[in-house]
């Protein structure tokens, strides 16, 4: 039975590698890049072994507890990304508790990351061969670390299933990665400067993390390497007891998640309350418009996109202070404009197949652009003034305020001409409305960056007159350069808006069933 | 815009527009102006392949204005592909699709304000409620704001909605979200309704009050085509039916037509074949 499981395992992977060959040059990517960094830090280990026992035990620890760490917080805040064995969906079968842990264990031990983490846990072996009692424990408690990783990660998914079951969490949870994704440049450049600065407290560190769950497993051979027998025996037992403590947790969670079912958050309001629907102008494209602005407050696909919002003026203060060029942070409403603009670049995708109700209902092909845009336009155009006026009051730069206006409405104008046009021609994988955000949809990747890519240089392109004009107004100081930005700006962001409305409103209704055709394909991938 | 091949009698239909939905009666009533032909849907020649698969075969087939239609076919039949062309879901490798004589394919947004659709396989704006969803298809057909809350309050009421009004149809079930997708095709008074497997996963009760409103929706004038898998149901609730198997149509006329005293199971086994009498591999039978 549990062979059983583990084959279903391998199955899965073979037939979802086979169903579309990008997947597979994907993975092929990603197995270079896994093995070569595996390369690495195995011949890093092997190294180690010729170095102080002082730094060996402490880059071993270091890199052990993150490794820990890794494995246990990656189920928190990426949902959805390994279902092939949901326990959900094993309740069906006559399982013990005991197998299917087994089952479950196993199959996260011969998973990508698990073998990968085996190996890299192996080379420790290495790094202690010169001390054959401490090389005997790294092997043994190398197994203990990757049991407490996998199944650490094991309850941690349990655990968090009980919170999934509330939709509403699953969506937000997806939702709070990409922050540290996005900010990861600065926290890296903030991480390095903090590390160089204190690098002879590393080792203390290390000490201190050698007595915790995340620690002790790798500290053991490090300890019996210099002949602490008592340090590492307390260490082992640590180690130990944190498995059994995960073994039992895990089984208890197991247990309650396998006999509840994904309750829904039943939110609800009262009859009779439509919402946007009752504040927008009663029309097609009011009801478009309406049904896109609820969409933005009650789907995290859109929400996600406002992320850009409080994080281009962060990034731009954190250059303005590296490059020590303060006016940098002026440049926050435009680019807000720009990167918002194109949010909805490929808008009848997150639709899915429910763009069968504009295509079955015969909604006019400008209703559906006008309501789109005018959605994006409600959050973008107060967020884009707040981003362009409120750094020019710190700044002071108030004669540079037309010219940053005129880049801003350029921008988004502009911006939206080019999705109106966009959304009507490109169909592009998304994750379907409830998955993880996090989760990229299966062929996406290639071609979504590509067709995403068009579309920001097209965007680009459009602004370049106005841009030029911007430029003009600083090289010479000139408030007149500054004026006719603002004026080219909005005439020709305006003349784009209106081209691009009714470009997109032609293919539209060309193409509504065909797009309908390729978002049903699509659905079949997801 | 208009094209001479649409040869239909009678001319253009109108696009059904502001009727009330009938005072307080519970059925919805198709809007007064737009039968005008005796064909409610006439189906040419529609092809579909899907790489090599045939999936319907120059299928052709006219349902009379003011019958209740039933389209039934084993699985993979083509039911669903021919009901998707019919409305304009779906591009056709050939042939054409006329509602009332307004060629789907040559005048789409007249003739889709003709239909009333509900399809299966495709998903619903899920992240709306109830009431925010159909309130929402009533306005993409261009009612008026005091037009739609009325209609979508009596057809919540009709259907037994009231209570999930405010719910996201996203956390409704199955059936639930069968019976909403059909107030949004109910909601602009269409002068033909068009559903695919309407009855799938709805409760006996609903069920039998979606037959009633259907019922009442024909005896105003109203056409309706259902596919269906359930033959008892057909039989019982519809005058005429087709037999679809292969993307062809085997048998149509009225349901009496084709049973031909038999029942319309039988009939549809009979037609269509593949009926095994085996009683089950012998290992199945011991439990």
């Amino acid at each position: 039975m549990v062979a059983a499981l583990v084959r279903l395992r391998f199955l899965v992977l073979r037939n979802s590698l086979k169903r579309s060959p990008w997947q597979l040059v994907a993975v092929i990517i990603g197995a270079i890049y896994g093995v070569g960094i595996l390369a690495l830090a195995v011949a890093g280990l092997i190294a180690l072994g010729f170095a102080p026992v002082e730094l060996a035990s402490t880059i071993v620890i270091l890199a052990g507890s993150a490794l820990i760490l890794g494995w246990i917080v990656v189920p928190l805040v990426a949902f959805g990304i390994e279902q092939t064995l949901d326990p959900a969906r094993l309740v069906v079968f006559p399982l013990s508790m005991r197998q299917l842990m087994l089952g479950l264990t196993l199959t996260g031990i011969l998973g990508v990351p698990g073998i990968v983490t085996s190996i890299a846990v192996l080379a420790t072996v290495a790094t202690w061969i010169r001390e054959p009692l401490a090389a005997v424990a790294a092997l043994v408690t190398g197994v203990i670390a990757v049991l407490i990783c996998v199944i650490g990660s094991r309850t941690m998914a349990a655990l968090s299933t009980s919170l999934q079951s509330n939709r509403r969490f699953r969506e937000i949870g997806g939702i709070l990665i990409f922050i540290p994704l996005i900010l990861i440049g600065p926290v890296i450049a903030g991480i390095s400067r903090g590390v160089a600065a204190s690098a002879e407290g590393l080792p203390d560190i290390a000490r201190a993390l050698s007595w915790s769950p995340l620690g002790a497993p790798w500290s053991v051979p490090a300890d019996i390497a210099i002949g602490d027998w008592l340090p590492a025996l307390a260490k082992f037992a640590i180690a130990l007891a944190t498995l059994a403590l995960l073994l039992v947790v895990w089984r208890r969670s197991l247990a309650v998640a396998l006999v509840t079912p994904r309750a829904s958050s039943a939110k609800r309001v009262a009859r009779g309350k439509t919402g946007l629907f009752g504040v927008l102008p009663a029309s097609p494209a009011g009801a478009v418009a309406a049904r896109s602005l609820t969409y933005w407050r009650r789907d995290p696909r859109y929400a996600r996109q406002l992320i850009i919002v409080p994080l281009v003026p962060v990034l731009l203060w954190f250059y303005s202070n590296n490059t020590e060029i303060p006016w940098l942070v002026n440049l926050t409403g435009p680019l807000i404009a720009y990167f918002l603009a194109l949010a909805i670049y490929a808008d009848i995708s997150y639709d899915g197949t429910a763009f069968a109700t504009h295509v079955a209902d015969g909604v006019r092909g400008i209703d559906d652009r006008i309501g789109r845009v005018t959605a994006l336009a409600v959050i973008a155009v107060p967020l884009v003034l707040l981003g362009t006026i409120i750094p020019v009051a710190f700044t002071g730069a108030w004669g540079d305020l037309p010219m940053l206006l005129g880049l801003s409405a350029g921008a988004l104008l502009g911006g939206f001409g080019v999705v109106s046009v966009s959304s009507a021609l490109i169909i592009v994988p998304v994750p379907q409305a409830g998955d993880n955000p996090f989760k990229s949809a299966p062929g996406a990747g290639f071609t979504t960056a590509l067709v995403g890519f068009a579309a920001w240089g097209v965007s680009l392109a459009l602004l370049i007159p106005a841009a030029l004009l911007a430029v003009l107004s600083l090289v010479f100081s000139s408030a007149l350069f500054g004026w006719l930005t603002l004026l080219v700006g909005v005439v020709l962001g305006a003349v784009f808006l209106i081209v691009g409305l009714r470009i997109g409103a032609a293919q539209f209704e060309r193409r509504a069933p065909d797009i309908l055709t390729r978002l049903k394909s699509l659905r079949g991938a997801a | 815009m208009s094209d001479p091949s649409t040869s239909a009698p009678g001319g253009v239909p109108v696009a059904p527009a502001g009727r009330p939905a009938v005072s307080s009666v519970s059925v919805p009533a198709p809007a007064a102006a737009a039968p005008s032909t005796d064909v409610a849907l006439q189906l040419n020649g529609l092809s579909k392949r899907f790489g090599d698969k045939v999936a319907v075969d120059s299928l052709s087939l006219s349902v009379p204005t003011g019958s209740f239609y039933g389209l039934v076919g084993p699985n993979g039949a083509g039911k669903t592909t021919t009901l998707s062309m019919a409305t304009g879901l779906l591009r056709p490798d050939a042939g054409q699709s006329l509602i009332h004589g307004v060629d789907m394919w040559r005048e789409a947004l007249k003739a889709k304000a003709l239909v009333g659709n509900l399809s299966d396989g495709v998903k619903l704006f899920d992240r709306l409620t109830g009431e925010q969803l159909v309130t929402y298809n009533g306005l993409l057909f261009g009612l008026d704001r005091t037009e739609v809350a009325e209609r979508v309050g009596d057809l919540l009421k009709l259907l037994d909605l009231e209570s999930a009004a405010g719910t996201l149809v996203v956390d409704y079930s199955a059936g639930m979200t069968k019976k909403i997708a059909l107030a949004c095709a109910l909601v602009h008074a269409p002068s033909l309704l068009v559903l695919d497997e309407p009855f799938e996963s709805v409760d006996p009760v609903s069920a039998a009050n979606i037959r009633d409103i259907l019922t009442g929706y024909v005896q105003n004038g109203g056409t309706v085509i259902v596919s269906s898998h359930v033959m008892d149901l057909v039989q019982r609730m519809c005058d005429h039916v087709a037999v679809v198997a292969h993307g062809r149509v085997l048998v149509a006329g009225t349901v009496d037509e084709v049973r031909g005293g038999s029942t319309l199971e039988d009939r549809f086994v009979e037609l269509v074949g593949g009926r095994t009498h085996a009683e089950g591999p012998e290992w199945l039978r011991r439990s």
